[in-house]
């Protein structure tokens, strides 16, 4: 997205999250921004959480399971595996680390030969050790003091940032778990608060529900982002995404009425994203014109279309051509049965499904294979991935309807899957808000995911607490995704930095 | 850039680039992104000329059939003709007509063209109005709704001219006119006074709501782009907020809307109250001048200019880049914040959530068909005020969704962006292809040969 390589004004390369931390020496300039941002939101936090708290507590509520004895030994199972996995992982990490302090290559922050992945796995499965061990405990809700959480979440954040302004003062980067467990407390510390806010004695809701719709809610949004990983990835800037879901939705919806057969609407949503994308391919690739008028004019133009074609056609005969059907919901046997965990995974659409294998595939295909390796070599420096034979504007054109294919898978969510007809405008922005999660991801497909569960939990958490009543005005919560997006953007939140090439177009010679 | 899969060592003849016409859009694109290190300009400078670079001299005939102009002539032209296509297709009463077209084709000729006569009836002349007023509402109607639209696109075109894509301009709105309607009903003023401090207000919600876009591109590199996406939707949430406070809302109502501005801060209207046409439009004339001053004639707009040439280039020669960009977004964004009073001041005269309706997008295919130029935006602004108020009429008399004027707008700014796509489709190239074989890629020999190499290894 970036104009020019070099930045105006940009002057302060050394992130705050070290993406390298091997690369940052002592003496490099290191940035003061994640000192200053991280002390505002932990004086917010303790204004917040700790003097604004009420004598109430906080519920939650565990997810109370379909089926009693499937899901105890469901739950034991889950539980002994995660068991093994975290105790595997924490060695194994904890063996890496003590080598690589040993060899001394990883001076700073002594992650030198600890591989990437390790930390969140580890993380990962710990997390899904103590959700086992909920469900194994038969426990059916948390209740939490709200004053007393408040207070300490804010001492934690506090200290946090007090830790970091240390080490910047001291030259020295902030090590990556200080921002994570910033976060982590932070969320504790809101949830807590903002529950707590609510009318009634002890207020309460459901933790599994609310993850459970969050993810549903973000279905859509990771689709649309995978799509612009994948078109910026490969040096075109994706704004037709919005386009692309709600064509994707709209013809979703003819066909599987049309043909009585949802699944015939699912192809047809592909197809109808991937046309979409073939206009932006042509236009900005073979006639170069500018990539974001061309996403832009698109977006107006397919909600142009698919409103007239809806108050015309589809308003005259609902039946026949507004009537799609839904895809139903899919259990997976055993997994579906795991407390907490299973109805949030495993007991989605087909939609749903397709979802996780999209974000596996998307980034085992764009970081381990040879053809992501060729895109991503396009979408950084075109002139040397043409040197070395490649054709750019060839693979630019196939990502790009590739994308649009992926947009439009999601987009027939909203008709097969949320709700069973098309509406005006139904995307309703969510291909901005998936942009939003692309760039907040740092154009990674596992960044883009998670950045678009965290909007889908934005998202869910403002319906919810709009029920409970709640301290803070719902138009906030429904705020926050596009605020921490700015954050993001501005740097705050960590170097967020886009494929060099991205947006413009490649002229060989 | 289509390119053939044989590699090509036998036909690597000519030394000079071969003559296609692609090969001059490489050349502008070249130009326009400085061989590839930025994106190419929002309105490339190449096409801003009544002239297509790289003509050939030629009749005079041919280069105005050729020329930028007639491409944006050709381009509303085509935008209309797919629109009539799209209306016919789906009314049911063209198929019944056609069914008789060779016995009476006077019919389905008249079901085809009923939206667009209904739409001019709407927005330029009403002869079938009962009086002069009446014949004249519609042209008077098209002016009220041109304004917004006008000071918008203003403020997107200025941004383009400096290299930035404001698509904030929904945000900015929004700002304007919270600021001005807030003057606009708190404060109790002599009337040119309180109007005078309104338009203020807006200007300096605008200008706050910009700036801080230009703020964060100049100090720390974020996108506009996705930097404007955002903010708009945080003013709208913010005004969605506000209209539920004490400080908003109407006294005595539950819907979020304000309280009525005092009549000393509205626009005066122009040709008396039985039409809507305020002196908000006297406003947007008087923008138009201030940036085509602005531009033209100014040394802070020659370095707006400098700066969306190429920054790089502006930097040595000494301007100050992040300046300039902050500026420039806080102008652009105090034009559009204007756009927001004239809503709130003029047409409207109070808050409500939809007081932007959908004007900040509209603004940059408004700003897109005017070439980002002062008087073009301008006239730009009047065409789609036109097709909006003419939608509304056409709507209510021939039951065509007033969508259509969506599509019909964005086909227009589509078709204006590629021109070398409207030449193609009308067969007006400036140069014939010489060698239907080969890409315009494919021309010169070094990379050739390259790639051939590569391909055989």
């Amino acid at each position: 997205m970036s104009t020019t390589t070099t930045q105006p004004g940009g002057g302060t390369p050394a992130g705050s999250a070290p993406a390298s931390p091997g690369k940052t020496a002592a003496t490099e300039l290191v940035s003061w921004k994640a000192g200053i941002g991280l002390s505002l939101l932990a004086i917010l936090g303790t204004v917040l959480f700790g003097f604004m708290s009420n004598s109430k507590s906080a519920g939650f509520g565990i997810a109370e399971a379909a089926n009693e004895a499937a899901s105890s030994v469901a739950a034991l199972v889950t539980f002994v595996l995660a068991l093994l996995l975290s105790v595997a992982l924490g060695y194994l990490w904890f063996v890496r680390r003590r080598s690589g302090l040993a060899s001394g290559s990883g001076a700073v922050s002594g992650s030198g030969t600890v591989p990437g992945w390790l930390p969140p796995s580890t993380v990962a499965a710990v997390v899904v050790l103590g959700l086992a061990a909920l469900g194994v405990a038969k426990v059916s809700k948390i209740t939490l003091p709200s004053a007393a959480i408040g207070w300490i979440a804010s001492v934690i954040l506090l200290g946090l940032a007090g830790y970091t302004v240390y080490l910047t003062q001291a030259k020295k980067a902030t090590p990556r778990w200080v921002g994570g467990t910033f976060a982590a407390v932070f969320l504790i510390g809101f949830m807590v608060w903002i529950v707590a806010g609510g009318n009634g004695d002890e207020p309460s809701i459901s933790l599994a529900g609310l993850i459970a719709g969050s993810v549903t809610l973000a279905v859509p949004l990771v689709f649309g982002s995978l799509s612009g990983v994948l078109c910026e990835r490969v040096g075109v800037v994706n704004i037709a995404i919005e386009g692309q879901l709600l064509l994707g939705a709209f013809s979703a919806a003819v066909v599987a009425t049309v043909t009585h057969n949802v699944y015939a609407g699912l192809v047809a949503a592909a197809v109808a994203g991937a046309l979409v994308s073939l206009v932006l391919a042509v236009v900005s690739i073979k006639y170069l014109v500018n990539q974001i008028i061309v996403g832009v004019v698109l977006n107006v133009l397919i909600s142009g279309l698919t409103s007239f074609l809806f108050s015309t056609l589809l308003t005259a005969d609902p039946d026949g051509l507004n009537k799609p059907g839904r895809l139903p919901p899919v259990d997976i046997p055993f997994l579906s049965d795991i407390p907490v965990i299973g109805p949030i995974l495993f007991h989605q659409s087909l939609v749903g499904y397709l979802m996780y294998i999209a974000v596996i595939v998307v980034y085992l295909g764009l970081f381990h294979t040879k053809w992501g390796l060729r895109v991503r070599a396009v979408g950084e420096h075109p002139q040397a991935a043409d040197t070395v034979g490649i054709n750019v504007n060839r693979t630019r054109f196939w990502n790009v309807l590739m994308g649009g294919a992926i947009a439009g898978i999601g987009g027939s969510f909203f008709t097969l899957v949320s709700v069973d007809a098309f509406s005006k405008d139904m995307s309703g922005g969510r291909g901005y808000i998936a942009l939003a999660a692309l760039i907040f991801g740092r154009w990674n497909p596992i960044g883009a995911f998670l950045a678009a569960l965290l909007f889908g939990f934005a998202d869910n958490l403002q319906s919810v607490i709009t029920i409970i009543g709640s301290p803070v005005p719902s138009q906030f919560m429904a705020m926050l995704p596009y605020a921490l997006t700015v954050f993001a953007v501005a740097g705050l939140v960590g170097r967020s930095r886009p494929p060099a090439a991205s947006g413009i177009p490649y002229v060989k010679g | 850039m289509s390119e053939s899969n044989t590699p090509r060592q036998e036909n690597e003849v000519e030394p000079e680039r071969p003559e296609t016409l692609n090969d001059d859009v490489v050349l502008d694109v070249a130009l326009d992104t400085a061989d590839g290190a930025m994106a190419p300009s929002v309105i490339p400078a190449t096409s801003q000329g009544g002239q297509i670079p790289h003509a050939p001299g030629g009749s005079v005939f041919r280069q105005i059939v050729t020329g930028n102009a007639m491409v944006s002539v050709l381009s509303v032209f085509l935008a209309i003709v797919l629109g009539g296509i799209l209306m016919a297709v789906t009314n049911p009463k063209v198929a019944e007509t056609a069914g008789y077209f060779f016995a009476q084709p006077g019919d389905m000729l008249t079901e085809v063209f009923r939206p667009y006569v209904a739409l001019v009836q709407g927005s330029i002349f009403n002869w079938a109005g009962a009086d002069a007023a009446a014949q004249l509402y519609p042209i008077t109607e098209t002016l009220t709704v041109s304004t917004p639209l006008i000071l918008a696109g203003l403020g997107v075109a200025l941004a383009f001219r400096a290299g930035l894509f404001n698509i904030g301009a929904q945000g900015q709105i929004i700002f304007g006119a919270l600021f001005g309607a807030y003057v606009g009903f708190t404060w109790h003023l002599p009337f040119l006074v309180h109007l005078l401090l309104v338009i203020v207000a807006g200007f300096i919600g605008g200008a706050v709501w910009g700036g801080v876009v230009g703020l964060l591109k100049a100090r720390t590199g974020a996108h506009e782009v996705i930097v404007t996406i955002m903010l708009n939707y945080i003013a709208n949430f913010l005004l969605l907020f506000l209209l539920t406070t004490p400080a908003f809302q109407r006294k005595g109502s539950t819907n979020p809307i304000s309280p009525f501005l005092d009549q000393s801060a509205l626009f005066p209207e122009l040709l008396g109250p039985q039409f809507r046409l305020h002196a908000g439009f006297l406003l947007a004339v008087l923008a138009t001048v201030f940036v085509w001053w602005l531009l033209k004639r100014s040394t802070l707009g020659f370095e707006f200019r400098a700066v969306g040439a190429n920054q790089s280039a502006a930097r040595t020669a000494g301007i100050n880049v992040p300046r300039a960009v902050i500026l420039v977004m806080a102008i652009a964004g105090a034009l559009a914040g204007l756009a927001g009073i004239a809503q709130v001041s003029g047409t409207e005269k109070y808050l409500s959530g939809g007081v932007a309706a959908s004007i900040g997008f509209d603004a940059i295919t408004v700003a897109l068909l005017g070439r980002s130029t002062p008087w073009g935006t301008f006239f730009a602004g009047l065409l789609f005020g036109a097709f909006r108020a003419g939608g509304v009429a056409m709507q209510a008399e021939t039951q065509t969704p007033i969508d259509i004027v969506l599509v019909i707008q964005s086909l227009i700014v589509l078709f204006i962006a590629a021109p070398p796509l409207v030449r193609a489709i009308f067969g007006l190239n400036p140069r014939k292809k010489k060698k239907a074989t080969g890409g315009p890629g494919s021309g010169t020999i070094p990379s050739g040969k390259i790639e051939s190499g590569a391909a055989t290894a």
